[in-house]
């Protein structure tokens, strides 16, 4: 059994699409307000008027994310019921008995993976679709993308099945919790200045 | 917390739904829809079945979970082997999400009859009984006073499943005695007439697997990850890219698929791509890059050597783009002023594209949408055959580019023959209802001189189209609120849709998931995918062949309508039928369901080749054209004396509507309704998940904003002479400056001034059609967008 469970992302064939995003939310009967999996727009660049001509800089590439059940995973250090756990698979859960809701993992997770509940009054977030690993299944957001742009597997196979993980925009310093993400960038992922266009639609994390 | 629970539903004393959380009101508040004779209670069942597609361009495999009469789930397709000749056939947002729709509290439940005045939104439920005695009375009296060609059931695409929809309203009518029928679509008008005028055809497609064998391909305001132009199609372009394919985009925006699969995009004005085209022409001819060889043997038309006997002195293609007769050469220069694209840049596509050893000019759907359409589909053809890439192995011949070999596609319920012969193109069906006597062959009515009457009553099944996709809502509104024109107006469909709205009868359908059908590719696949009745039809709904079976019973035709046959027992026919064309492996209806298969298909090992015959030898293999040639001078064209509008060959021509007319002075922007994301067309507007994840926005470059001092977010008014509309504005550099979008398919909702606070982009389109084919123009629009208020308000 792998030892450290991680999604695999190629944001240079993520389109935007948003199927992971929905996948999750199907699967998890997630309210609207709740978005487990999220998709970030990035984009930069602009536009120069050259004589009649409009040239342009602009790029654009996007970043599929939930939960990245960091190796030294900061919500459930702080979480003050120890509701928060990383199973022996690398999995960090929430045991839905012990979370009272408080949102502390909300503010310290870099990336806004554990969403609060406002019905149940509890924490939510990917837990990797762990009943679908338990009978040996791919989690519903790496077998719904229609580019076959995510993947799931032991962090350590990934890293050397893809060479390397990048770091790409807008994610935090690894440095903080060692996610177990590991990351194609897109060939514009290294182009000065970039912003998330879409705020608006994934917002819901903080 | 258990799923069960989470779904039920919460009352309060008074018997009302307690709606304390979006969620829940948003997805389960009325009742759950509990099925007459539950086959699954208790225990959890998954039935592969085709997603509902509504006319996406996508045809995806579902595994819907079901429990107590609810879908508790819905997966995609997970046949063990995922390759590119067989690929799994995955759904996107629209399929995902469908529980929404399906279980809806919105859905239509009851018959209903209009009481207040049309669009006044009342009406009161009424029995099947008394509901299809006043369909059916309404077709006798209707036929009897004008006879059937003022009988009309339009264009639709809200049930697709080739059993349902309008296909079942389409054999009752011609059972009856027939109907006015309509030619061309809002999706393909101008590209399936002008590509018929180059090739004779509109299969001009190879198989899409056949893009591994391209070293470059152009997404020519294509959008196939968006539109989702063929499930798979951008997975394919993936796979082409890995083997060495590079791919580039042309289009005012910078799209889903210019992001995931373009190595370059390139911004162009819309409304000018033949301008562009031309001037690659132009590179092409002056460097001596193109096919000589090719476009000698096989084409008609290019210069004064082969030009029809007939037309010897007319202006040919090359004059045209050497300007040896207007005087305008169609230099890059000439160009970039007119697309914005730099002139280097033209250029070096030109040569990248004429040099490259075999390559793809794929055409998308949305610039033909627009004022003289039919250029832009003539232009590209003709680029792709004076490059030789038709017929070969790795090259496109561009055009509609319907897949090559082997049918039956779209094999649907049998539908008989319409015995009225008078047709009117989709787009006009609008000027048929205000002046149908006066339309005549110069408006593209065709099977009869004259129309005795108008159009005076509508059956609109599982079509959106009267109101809210159909140009110009407010003219269209006018139109349908006058009874003295429009006599009868009953809509059949799952929602009350916007065109709903102003009906005189509302008719409940039940959804796809309720009743049986097929679908194969949309327009590329080799797959037949079952559509297994889920679900009994909930309420009073039923299945839009039901309905019309008990409207044919009331006009004394029930039995020769239904043959006996249920849905299933149709379907089941079907099936035998692509088994006996075009699957010989396929398994009977019965063996899909009982194996819960949901789908054959068939790998492409060797993708098909349009033309291949041809390209081999076009004395022995003649294309179906007059010259038997690729016809880059159209003598159909040249005989409508229309040179200006309907050039006989692709030409440039200054929109109607233009940044360079005088009208761009009060309205400067240009506007663009393009697919989206979260629905298909309409369908799908209405689902909060779908909502969420893509709102519906003005699009706005950054340069535009700063202009009208906008910020992100901010609501503005998007405004010309036929509507104003307010939705928030996205401030993006993803468009072109001038450029705006506001994608089609939101439902119109007019505040208490009339402005459309839905956003519905054909609050601003037109209702004036292309000259040739007569099509939607639906694109071409000029209108002004300022702040509605000054707060920024996210």
């Amino acid at each position: 059994m792998s030892k450290r469970l991680a999604f695999y992302f190629d944001s240079s064939s993520c389109s935007g699409c948003k199927t992971c995003q929905m996948a999750c939310k199907d699967k998890n009967n997630l309210a609207v307000g709740q978005v487990w999996r999220r998709v970030y727009e990035v984009s930069g660049g602009g536009w120069h008027k050259q004589g009649n001509a409009w040239a342009q800089d602009v790029f654009a590439y996007n970043l599929s994310m939930s939960c990245n059940h960091c190796e030294d995973p900061i919500c459930a250090k702080n979480c003050p019921t120890k509701a928060l756990w990383k199973r022996e698979d690398g999995i960090v859960q929430i045991d839905q008995n012990k979370c009272i809701g408080c949102q502390y993992c909300l503010w310290v997770c870099p990336y806004g993976a554990p969403q609060f509940n406002p019905e149940t009054g509890t924490m939510g977030k990917c837990d990797l679709c762990a009943d679908y690993i338990d009978e040996g299944k791919n989690p519903s957001c790496v077998d719904a993308c229609p580019m076959r742009a995510l993947d799931i597997g032991d962090y350590d196979e990934l890293l050397q099945k893809h060479g390397s993980s990048d770091h790409i925009y807008p994610l935090p310093d690894d440095a903080i919790t060692s996610p177990s993400i590991c990351i194609k960038a897109h060939p514009k992922a290294d182009q000065p200045n970039p912003s998330v266009g879409n705020l608006e639609e994934v917002k819901f994390a903080k | 917390m258990s799923l069960r629970n989470f779904l039920k539903p919460k009352f309060n004393t008074s018997g009302n739904m307690e709606f304390s959380l979006p969620f829940a009101h948003k997805l389960m508040a009325s009742k759950p829809v509990k099925t007459a004779a539950n086959a699954y209670t208790g225990k959890e069942k998954m039935i592969r079945v085709g997603c509902p597609s509504h006319n996406c361009g996508g045809r995806c495999l579902l595994r819907v979970h079901v429990r107590d009469g609810m879908i508790t789930r819905i997966e995609t397709d997970d046949r063990p082997n995922d390759t590119i000749a067989d690929p799994q056939l995955r759904a996107c947002i629209r399929g995902r999400s469908y529980r929404h729709r399906q279980h809806h509290k919105d859905r239509l439940k009851y018959p209903m009859k209009r009481t207040g005045e049309r669009g006044s939104g009342k009406f009161e439920r009424i029995s099947w009984d008394e509901a299809t005695d006043l369909v059916a009375g309404n077709i006798k009296r209707v036929r009897e006073q004008y006879g059937n060609t003022s009988l009309y059931v339009p264009y639709g695409t809200g049930g697709y499943n080739q059993m349902g929809g309008k296909w079942s309203a389409d054999r009752l009518m011609n059972m009856y005695g027939g109907a006015l029928g309509y030619y061309n679509s809002y999706s393909w008008a101008c590209i399936t007439r002008a590509t018929e005028t180059v090739y004779g055809t509109d299969v001009t497609g190879n198989q899409r697997q056949d893009w591994l064998n391209s070293k470059f391909i152009i997404m020519w305001g294509w959008n196939p990850s968006e539109m989702r132009d063929g499930t798979n199609t951008e997975y394919i372009l993936k796979e082409a890219r890995k083997k060495g394919a590079k791919v580039i985009c042309i289009d005012p925006r910078m799209t889903m698929s210019a992001v995931a699969l373009a190595d370059e995009w390139f911004a162009i004005r819309p409304g000018t791509d033949v301008a562009m085209m031309s001037a690659m022409a132009y590179v092409m001819i002056t460097e001596g890059l193109y096919d000589a060889e090719f476009v000698k043997t096989h084409c008609m038309g290019f210069d004064k050597s082969q030009m029809p006997e007939a037309h010897k002195d007319e202006e040919t293609y090359k004059d045209y783009i050497l300007g040896t007769r207007d005087g305008q050469p169609k230099t890059p220069e000439w160009a970039e002023k007119l697309t914005t694209v730099p002139k280097q840049d033209i250029i070096r596509i030109a040569r990248e594209y004429a040099t490259a050893e075999a390559a793809v000019l794929y055409q998308g759907y949305g610039m033909q949408r627009r004022a003289y359409g039919e250029q832009v589909v003539r232009a590209g053809c003709v680029l792709a055959a004076i490059t030789g890439n038709v017929g070969k192995s790795g090259g496109w011949a561009s055009g509609i580019a319907l897949q090559a070999g082997g049918g039956p596609f779209w094999n649907v319920l049998p539908l008989g023959e319409n015995p009225v012969s008078a047709q009117i193109p989709t787009f006009l069906w609008s000027e048929a209802v205000v002046r149908g006597p006066e339309l005549t062959e110069k408006e593209g009515l065709v099977g009869i001189d004259r129309l005795p009457h108008g159009i005076k009553m509508i059956w609109a099944v599982a079509s959106n189209a009267i109101v809210n996709q159909h140009a110009d809502i407010n003219r269209s509104i006018e139109i349908i609120k006058d009874t003295s024109r429009l006599e009868f107006f009953v809509v059949q469909d799952n929602f009350m849709t916007v065109t709903a709205q102003f009906a005189d009868l509302v008719l409940p359908a039940c959804t796809q998931f309720e009743t049986w059908g097929i679908e194969d590719g949309w327009k590329y696949g080799e797959e037949l995918i079952i559509q297994p009745r889920i679900f009994e039809p909930p309420w009073e709904t039923k299945s839009d062949f039901d309905i019309c079976a008990a409207v044919a019973e009331k006009l004394g035709i029930g039995e020769a309508y239904t043959e006996g046959k249920d849905e299933k027992q149709w379907i089941s026919e079907l099936v035998e039928e692509y088994r006996q064309l075009r699957f010989p492996e396929l398994p009977t209806l019965a063996e899909l369901e009982e194996k819960n298969l949901g789908v054959y298909s068939r790998p492409v090992e060797k993708p098909r080749v349009a033309f291949r015959a041809f390209r081999e030898n076009p004395e022995q293999n003649p294309l179906s054209t007059p010259s038997g040639k690729i016809e880059i001078f159209c003598e159909e064209m040249f005989s409508k004396q229309l040179p200006v509008e309907v050039p006989p060959i692709p030409k440039y021509i200054q929109e109607w509507e233009s940044p360079f007319g005088k009208e761009a002075e009060q309205y400067p922007l240009q506007v663009i309704g393009t697919h989206f994301m979260p629905r298909v067309h309409s369908t799908l507007g209405n689902c909060e998940w779908n909502k969420e994840a893509f709102p519906q926005r003005v699009f706005i470059n950054p340069i535009d904003a700063e202009t009208r001092g906008l910020k992100n977010g901010q609501k503005v008014k998007v405004f010309n002479d036929r509507g104003t509309l307010i939705l928030p504005c996205r401030v993006t550099k993803r468009i072109l400056p001038g450029v705006v979008n506001i994608p089609q398919g939101a439902w119109w909702k007019p505040d208490k001034d009339g402005n459309d606070i839905g956003g519905s982009v054909n609050t601003l389109t037109s209702q004036r059609w292309t000259p040739f084919a007569f099509g939607n123009a639906q694109h071409t629009i000029m209108a002004e967008v300022t702040a509605l208020e000054a707060r920024a308000d996210g």
